[in-house]
């Protein structure tokens, strides 16, 4: 099970714990959200937190440190997902030097597919991160396997064409038995792991019967959403996370 | 270095599809009689190129003529692209349309087209823009467009952008994305930019016929910056020609209430290409400022960076202020309102032509009519106290 969240949200102080308790409570991958002003392969609710993420102040910086305050307990891997941009901006070379130095283990890049991976990707495996690339159920046979080839890490399947948190579970469902089969005869040196749409333990345990994980995004910030900032609103979600994996237990 | 295809994985097999598909029509003889039979008998053109003897005389330098783009069927270039990949959609057996669109204009073009075709069509516009621009807004409507609301971000029209890429990504399979400057991912900047030659060759084939020479100058405002290059990309070979395009100084470029993206940006990506941006230090986008809604965009067409960078184009920033005067100034000295758009390319002509020489010959693209921006412009010179 891996789990994505913004960097900074709901407040700069939170995420490292946030990150320790999912660790804690089932999480076995954390994607931390890089926030953007203008994510274009992200539906609404990753929109706001991103928003507010910014607002709040968050920088570059501040994300390596809180990797950094991480490693100091935890071992979980930790793969920074963001857009393009603020990488640029940042300086690629130095980018993948700070995230390997503060413990980061891969990179997710949404805007930035194989055509365009050359803007980084040598970069990143020069400092030993690992490279993230997606497929998506209008990718053809061939350009899995190219993704496959490139990828390290797992292959991150979209598992709808749409943004991401937009469409149902049960629609996830139906529609992507085949297109996981699909993956497994193309996608052969990594694991696969599926995103988009799943929302509660139900729809995890499906994708786990197929696939080799699942990530899990807008529903758990939705779920921070409604709890912040309630006194106990990380025990509602940490409960949340729980639940997510071993179900009612 | 600048361009590229930086959007999401889902996005690439429509991107390689539509590549295809342009890459056929191009030397597809039917493709290219429906389309500029279309132009001549549907948009208007060849449009006129007018000699402003007035304002020529205001200046008392260089012969000043106007490349009429405001004559179009809609009143702006922006129905030339619009047309152009609209017959493409219809080619490559999409149903269902989609645009951006800013001051108004784009998508007034693509629910146009879709009406002349009888196509499903959906703009985003921006919140704010649509309250700048409300004729526009009943304009598509009444073309039997849907025009939705964008309330993420600035409300303008980079925000208009990222929704219409979102619609893409989930309809994809049915629906072609109309852009309507040139920006996005490649193939959309080489393609709107070769819709949009046409003004430039008319103009070039125009002027050996009435002074049998090239121009001296060209002059256009830029805000993704497809009525530019159109009318700049026929020249560009001729060393002769200068060129120059005016971007939004907003209330000045060293403000930051401004969209002089050459002026002051610097190199990122954003909405599927590398070009020059205006981002903060951690890369986010901020939020431009003009008057003008069609020039009201944080980055810049890829081709105009790379033109800026080797200097062929030169590019200057004009302020609200300033487009504003040459608003009233070509009303009065030509009879054409133009668009505030526009406005911006001939406020240029106050700093440009006491360097001229009589003998040279300068031409604008008149790019909009300003029909679109009375409110604004009754506004701007109420508060002011000149109307």
């Amino acid at each position: 099970m891996s789990l994505f969240i913004t960097a900074g949200y709901p407040d700069l102080d939170s995420t490292v714990d946030l990150i320790l308790g999912f660790d804690k409570n089932g999480a076995d991958i954390i994607e931390l959200g890089m926030p953007f002003s203008d994510p274009l392969a992200d539906g609404p609710t990753i929109q706001y937190s991103s928003n507010v993420a910014i607002s709040n102040g968050i920088t570059m910086k501040r994300i390596f440190e809180i990797v950094r305050e991480v490693r100091k307990t935890s071992e979980i891997p930790i793969i920074l997902m963001g857009y393009i941009n603020p990488i640029y901006k940042y300086g690629v070379n130095s980018f993948c030097n700070d995230a390997i130095e503060s413990g980061v283990d891969g990179l997710i890049i949404p805007d930035t597919p194989p055509e365009e991976s050359s803007i980084i990707a040598v970069e990143a495996k020069k400092a030993g991160l690992e490279m993230i690339y997606l497929v998506a159920p209008n990718t053809s046979d061939r350009r899995m396997q190219l993704v496959d080839d490139l990828s390290s890490g797992f292959v991150y399947c979209v598992s709808v064409t749409g943004v991401t948190g937009a469409r149902s579970g049960d629609e996830v469902a139906h529609s992507v038995g085949k297109f996981i089969e699909r993956v497994k005869t193309n996608v052969t040196k990594n694991p696969i792991l599926v995103g988009f749409g799943i929302k509660n333990h139900e729809d995890a345990k499906r994708i786990a019967q197929k696939a080799d994980g699942y990530i899990v995004g807008s529903a758990l910030i939705e779920t921070i959403r409604n709890h912040y900032p309630n006194k106990d609103w990380k025990v509602h979600v940490f409960n949340f996370v729980k639940k997510l994996k071993f179900g009612n237990l | 270095m600048y361009g590229g295809k930086f959007v999401p994985e889902i996005l690439i097999p429509a991107l390689e599809e539509l590549e295809e598909a342009y890459h056929q029509v191009q030397s597809d003889p039917l493709f290219q009689k429906e389309y500029h039979d279309l132009l001549r008998e549907y948009v208007g053109r060849p449009t006129k190129l007018t000699l402003a003897n007035r304002l020529t005389d205001h200046y008392g330098r260089a012969k000043i003529y106007l490349k009429r783009e405001d004559l179009c069927h809609t009143g702006a270039h922006k129905i030339n692209n619009a047309i152009g990949q609209l017959l493409l959609a219809k080619r490559m057996g999409k149903s269902r349309i989609i645009a951006e669109t800013g001051a108004g204009q784009h998508g007034v073009a693509t629910a146009t087209a879709c009406a002349k075709f009888g196509f499903e069509c959906v703009i985003y516009m921006g919140a704010e823009d649509m309250e700048r621009q409300r004729l526009n807004v009943d304009r598509m409507r009444l073309l039997g467009a849907e025009v939705r609301s964008v309330e993420s971000g600035s409300k303008t029209l980079k925000d208009a952008t990222n929704e219409a890429i979102r619609d893409w990504v989930t309809n994809v399979e049915n629906t072609f994305y109309i852009i309507g400057s040139v920006v996005g991912p490649h193939p959309y900047p080489m393609m709107t930019r070769n819709f949009h030659r046409v003004i430039g060759e008319e103009t070039m084939e125009q002027l050996r016929y009435s002074e049998g020479e090239l121009p001296d100058y060209l002059i256009a405002c830029v805000g993704g910056g497809s009525n530019a290059i159109g009318f700049f990309y026929p020249f560009i070979e001729n060393e002769n020609v200068k060129m120059i395009g005016i971007e939004a100084a907003g209330l000045g470029a060293d403000t930051d209430q401004t969209a002089a993206t050459l002026s002051i940006g610097t190199p990122g990506i954003l909405h599927g290409s590398m070009s020059y941006l205006l981002h903060n230090e951690e890369g986010q986008i901020q939020l431009a400022h003009s008057i003008s809604a069609g020039l009201d965009y944080p980055g810049v067409g890829p081709e105009h960076s790379y033109l800026h960078d080797t200097k062929r184009v030169h590019y200057y920033g004009i302020t609200d202020r300033e487009a504003m005067d040459a608003v009233r100034l070509v009303s009065e000295k030509e009879g054409i309102i133009p668009a505030i758009e526009t406005a911006h390319a001939f406020a240029y002509l106050e700093k440009l032509m006491p360097l001229t020489q009589r003998d040279e010959i300068v031409v604008v693209n008149c790019s909009g009519r300003g029909d679109k921006d009375m409110e604004t412009i009754s506004r701007w010179f109420h508060e002011n106290q000149k109307l």
